[in-house]
């Protein structure tokens, strides 16, 4: 009897919180459209969202790009098929560890930080002094934070997954002696700018749209303690993760299923 | 002399208010007079904070009638409400000033927000403001550099920088020295005075609040269980009002938490 009455509120703890996350997107929305008039805003959450998880998407782009050039040697060259090396990492990295591989490193590195942020502002009052001058915090702090968002992640996954190509080119040309225009025409001949590329870019604006909703929603809706940012900053990272790894079995069954 | 209206900045009457199952008002009725300073005391818990958020909106009773200035508070939603906090400040227990901003920019900040003011005006408001506080001198400051006294003060130049008619104070004297504290206290009379505002301060500083209040509320269970002048309440007949005024340990406010017997209790191995 308790099991069941412990699922139901599961159930019901969850649905509430779905609803109340959902009512958040829209206001988010909202407040991502009133902030397009202050570019200023913009640009300042760029920078801290986008241009300081640029090092860390780029180192990682680099050893992904490199441990694949490496794994796909070994296998390749079994079947004397090493000249395709250009190809399966160019394509491994555009249509599913580019954009997945980014947004975890999105969420692990921007994402917490946007959940502690807002988290803290709620914390200290911030939030409720701007309510209290009139100020709308969905416009001034969650629209800028949800558009550089949104905008970050497609770059970012673009940076990881070219740096990741060159690494394989690194491996392959510099450690196998593949030749450097075998490695690039393979990949100019097989990778198709819609299925792939196209593909890869809506990918990351979904996930990107995944993450900072979730993180600022954690964030919104924290117990203002320094627990309740703990617990809200870790929430944040897992959904997130699990929901990009989730969306993105859906959107390739969908996108390059038969 | 018969009182009106006019002559009350908010008037609260009946509110009920819970949170979740938790009441905290239960017909709570409270006039705060125009160009006064009032202050409002109670133990902890009783709902001194959750006053200011029903007046500024933040938070709606389940029943009863508020109104600010003359208009009520709940029945405008959305645009209309935050105007009406626009002729409100309000210092925070914590200060809240936006620590990625310097101190000018922050006192700053509900100008150029909510106004279409033009920077040299804004600066011209922010210094008059800085310097009614006496922190003129640390407009380039960051927040992370300033006492708690200081961060205190900015922050109540921020809270009057959109000349509001009532200032609310949250527990303006906490974690202060005995400095920081007679200069707030000098400050929340004397801007009171001059810029002809109505303030009202909650705290739980019997001598502090004392030394302030034109006017003083007390509330207890929900409800406003004594007013009037400081003296009239350091002499009040009421033992409970008594023990909370004098700051006694036990009173009608039992010092034990209830409990059954205490030999009895010792004894049960």
């Amino acid at each position: 009897m308790d099991l069941i009455a412990k699922l139901g509120r599961q159930g019901i703890h969850f649905t509430v919180h779905l609803g109340s996350s959902l009512l958040f997107l829209v206001s988010a929305l909202k407040g991502a459209a009133a902030s397009f008039s202050r570019s200023r805003l913009i640009i300042e959450q760029l920078y801290a969202i986008g241009v300081l998880t640029m090092l860390i998407t780029v180192v990682s782009g680099l050893f992904v790009g490199m441990v694949l050039g490496l794994q796909g040697y070994y296998q390749l060259v079994r079947f004397s098929a090493e000249s395709s090396l250009g190809l399966i990492v160019a394509l491994s990295l555009v249509r599913e560890l580019g954009p997945v591989l980014s947004a975890l490193l999105f969420a692990g590195r921007a994402g917490s930080a946007l959940t502690a942020e807002i988290g803290l502002m709620k914390t200290t009052e911030q939030l409720a002094a701007m309510e209290m001058m009139a100020i709308d915090p969905i416009k001034r702090i969650i629209g800028p934070r949800f558009v550089a968002g949104i905008i970050s992640l497609p770059i970012l996954a673009a940076l990881f997954s070219a740096v990741g190509i060159l690494g394989g080119y690194l491996v392959g040309h510099g450690q196998f002696g593949i030749d450097s225009g075998v490695y690039w025409h393979s990949m100019q001949s097989g990778v198709d700018l819609f299925q792939d590329i196209i593909n890869g870019i809506i990918k990351s604006c979904v996930f990107g749209v995944i993450v900072v909703w979730i993180a600022l929603y954690e964030g919104y809706n924290s117990t203002p303690s320094s627990e309740g940012i703990s617990r809200a900053t870790t929430r944040t990272v897992v959904w997130s993760s699990l929901t990009v790894l989730a969306s993105d079995y859906l959107m390739t069954a969908l996108m390059f299923g038969e | 002399m018969q009182q009106t209206s006019e002559d009350f900045i908010v008037t609260a009457s009946d509110i009920h208010f819970a949170y979740r199952d938790r009441p905290i008002f239960q017909g709570l009725s409270i006039n705060i007079p125009r160009g006064k300073v009032s202050v409002i005391m109670g133990p902890s818990g009783c709902g001194k904070s959750t006053f200011f958020s029903l007046l500024g909106g933040r938070l709606a009773p389940t029943s009863g009638n508020l109104e600010f200035d003359g208009q009520p508070v709940f029945t405008k939603p959305g645009q209309l409400q935050y105007k009406m906090r626009r002729k409100m400040g309000m210092l925070f227990q914590q200060n809240a000033l936006l620590t990625d901003l310097n101190v000018f920019d922050n006192v700053a900040f509900p100008l150029r927000e909510t106004t279409d003011l033009q920077e040299p005006l804004i600066r011209i408001q922010v210094l008059t403001k800085l310097e009614m506080v006496g922190l003129r001198g640390a407009r380039d400051m960051q927040v992370s550099e300033l006492s708690g006294g200081m961060a205190r003060r900015v922050a109540l130049a921020r809270a009057i920088v959109l000349d509001p008619l009532i200032v609310m104070y949250d527990e303006p004297f906490v974690g202060l020295d005995p400095i920081s504290m007679g200069i707030i206290l000098k400050l929340i009379r004397n801007l009171n005075d001059a810029l002809n505002l109505t303030s009202v301060v909650v705290t739980h500083d019997i001598k502090e609040g004392c030394d302030i209040a034109d006017y003083m509320f007390l509330l207890d269970r929900g409800m406003v269980s004594a007013s009037g002048i400081p003296d009239q309440l350091m002499t009040h007949h009421d033992p409970a009002i008594q023990q909370f005024m004098q700051g006694l340990s036990d009173g009608p406010v039992r010092f034990h938490y209830p409990a059954r017997d205490y030999l009895e209790d010792l004894q049960d191995i």
